[in-house]
């Protein structure tokens, strides 16, 4: 009895300072096929963190491990302190999660749907502003089966957050919507970021990882291939491309050094008089790096 | 909120999703109803007739509205990811399923109330003799077919093939097992196919509370077979249950 209350104790001591997610040789095997294969890292608390990877890579496996969904075969999982294989009601008042897929009861309007979930929740956020945070006010009567798409996926987000989680999962949160929908998600994630909140997010999407995470992580056939803040991630590993016009050829530069190579390059150009006409530095984007990372071998 | 509270919570909400669905709400209130009108105006039932017709389709609903609803429902929540999506929330287990089968359970006792007052009101069928009898079958029917009805949708691959699996079994059921007419005058094999199946034997224990008076005492090897099957449906509705 006592050794469980120290046990409990220590448990919430641990989550109190903890990072939000630990994860220390992430395995998982699907029969023969080992989908995860010793994954570990650490999502600190107030972070926005990233999983990029091709289909199949065990992005999603490694996420539906942390939330809960599936056991894992090997490795160590801690999430806000908690196991999550052990399903703790304590752990899932704390976690939204945002499924890749999920359906709601057809006949249900947001409001009924949105009222339903959060009293599941001990302290959840008022339904109406909820719904008003996603931006579905005017179909707040609407039956989800009438809602479209990006609406839908909306509704999933209000859901989601309608118990004030600490930690929310998004599994390709803007899969399908349109540029302005897009823009209008990522204000709603830097706003949850804003409030302090944790987040996961997994998706194709580079540029909605460039913009929103603090920290990726790269993985593909089961293991991290890089991990790092997306800005820090790229030069470190990769080309800068400098290029400019000379005799109406398009001369191109491939360097790790870009500020020697301009210095020479600028230094000549001075000394014979000319000028490098539409002279261009590209910073390698995380565009790059993934489709340099995830790439099959050619050879 | 107690793990009470949310299960009275999502039944509530189940019962206003099921009046929202039209063809739910007739296959699990009309039809029974449908077969007791009709066939009684069609053969001009003879008392003998309505006494066999009555407990038969009040089996009938009991089947309709829990095995073949909940596998039909069930399917449906599993490919649609609405199980899935509850397993991510706090919301227990438990509640949810409580929620999920006292749906079934409300619409199983309120059609066989129906066809016992229909019944009483339109073909002067006298009241239930034995009302322990009938409120016993009834429930037993109910969990027999509830838990088997959860364990058949482990068995349907997709929501398409839903109406397929459950009418092969729920049709072939209901004309082996005395629905329409007595179960005794069938050959040995339809007869020996029905005696092991449940749906006989909770007509059985039905037609005693409605119609003979005979209590469960004269019962027990229907009670038997229907415990039998209970035990084997609440088995594989938890061993082999799927959230996705």
């Amino acid at each position: 009895m006592q050794a469980n209350a120290k046990g409990a104790q220590l448990a919430i001591v641990h989550a109190v300072n903890g990072s939000a997610i630990e994860v220390e040789d992430l395995r998982k095997s699907y029969g023969d096929h080992e989908a995860v294969r010793g994954v570990s890292f650490a999502v600190e608390r107030g972070e926005v963190f990233g999983l990029l990877g091709p289909n199949g890579a065990g992005k999603t496996t490694t996420v539906e491990i942390l939330e809960g969904y599936r056991k894992r075969s090997g490795g160590r999982v801690s999430v806000l302190g908690l196991d999550p294989e052990r399903r703790d009601r304590t752990l899932r008042e704390r976690v939204g999660i945002v499924l890749q897929s999920s359906g709601i009861y057809p006949r249900a309007t947001v409001r009924e749907a949105v009222e339903h979930f959060s009293a599941m929740y001990p302290h959840p956020r008022d339904p109406a502003e909820t719904i008003a945070v996603v931006g579905l006010e005017e179909k707040r009567d609407a039956y989800a089966r009438d809602l479209s798409g990006g609406q839908l996926r909306r509704l999933d987000l209000a859901l989601a957050l309608v118990g004030d989680p600490e930690l929310i999962f998004l599994d390709e949160p803007t899969t399908g919507f349109d540029p302005a929908a897009r823009r209008t998600a990522w204000g709603a994630i830097t706003a949850l970021k804003e409030l302090g909140k944790t987040i996961v997010l997994t998706t194709h999407y580079l540029d909605e990882a460039q913009s929103l995470a603090d920290r990726v992580a790269i993985i593909k056939d089961g293991v991290f291939v890089a991990e790092g803040s997306p800005g820090e991630l790229a030069p470190s590993r990769f080309r800068y491309t400098v290029s400019y016009q000379r005799n109406g050829d398009r001369v191109e530069h491939v360097t790790d050094d870009p500020t020697t190579l301009l210095h020479e390059l600028t230094g000549d150009a001075l000394a014979r008089g000319e000028r490098l006409e539409g002279l261009h530095v590209g910073r390698p984007t995380l565009e790059d790096v993934y489709f340099e990372l995830t790439a099959e071998d050619a050879e | 909120m107690s793990s009470a509270v949310l299960a009275w919570r999502q039944f509530r909400f189940e019962r206003r999703m099921f009046w929202r669905n039209p063809s739910a709400a007739f296959f699990n209130f009309a039809l029974p109803l449908l077969f007791l009108v009709l066939i009684a105006s069609a053969f001009g039932a003879d008392r003998k007739e309505l006494n066999v017709l009555v407990p038969g389709l009040a089996g009938l609903a009991v089947m309709a509205t829990t095995f073949t609803a909940l596998a039909f429902n069930l399917t449906f929540l599993r490919e649609q990811g609405i199980l899935k999506r509850i397993y991510g929330t706090p919301m227990p287990t438990g509640s949810y399923f409580t929620g999920v089968i006292g749906n079934a359970v409300a619409n199983a006792v309120v059609q066989v109330a129906l066809v016992v007052v229909i019944g009483h009101v339109a073909y002067h069928v006298s009241w239930p003799r034995d009302w322990g009898a009938l409120i016993l079958f009834t429930l037993l029917g109910v969990t027999c077919f509830g838990a088997l009805g959860v364990a058949f949708s482990h068995a349907i691959p997709n929501f398409d093939a839903a109406p397929a699996y459950t009418n092969a079994v729920f049709l072939p059921a209901i004309f082996i097992s005395g629905v329409f007419y007595d179960a005794n005058n069938l050959p040995a094999v339809l007869s020996g196919i029905a005696e092991a199946l449940p749906l006989k034997h909770v007509i059985d224990g039905l037609s005693g509370g409605l119609v003979t008076g005979q209590g469960v005492s004269h019962h027990l090897t229907a009670l038997g077979v229907i415990l039998a099957w209970t035990a084997v449906g609440l088995f594989f509705a938890i061993a082999k249950f799927r959230w996705e």
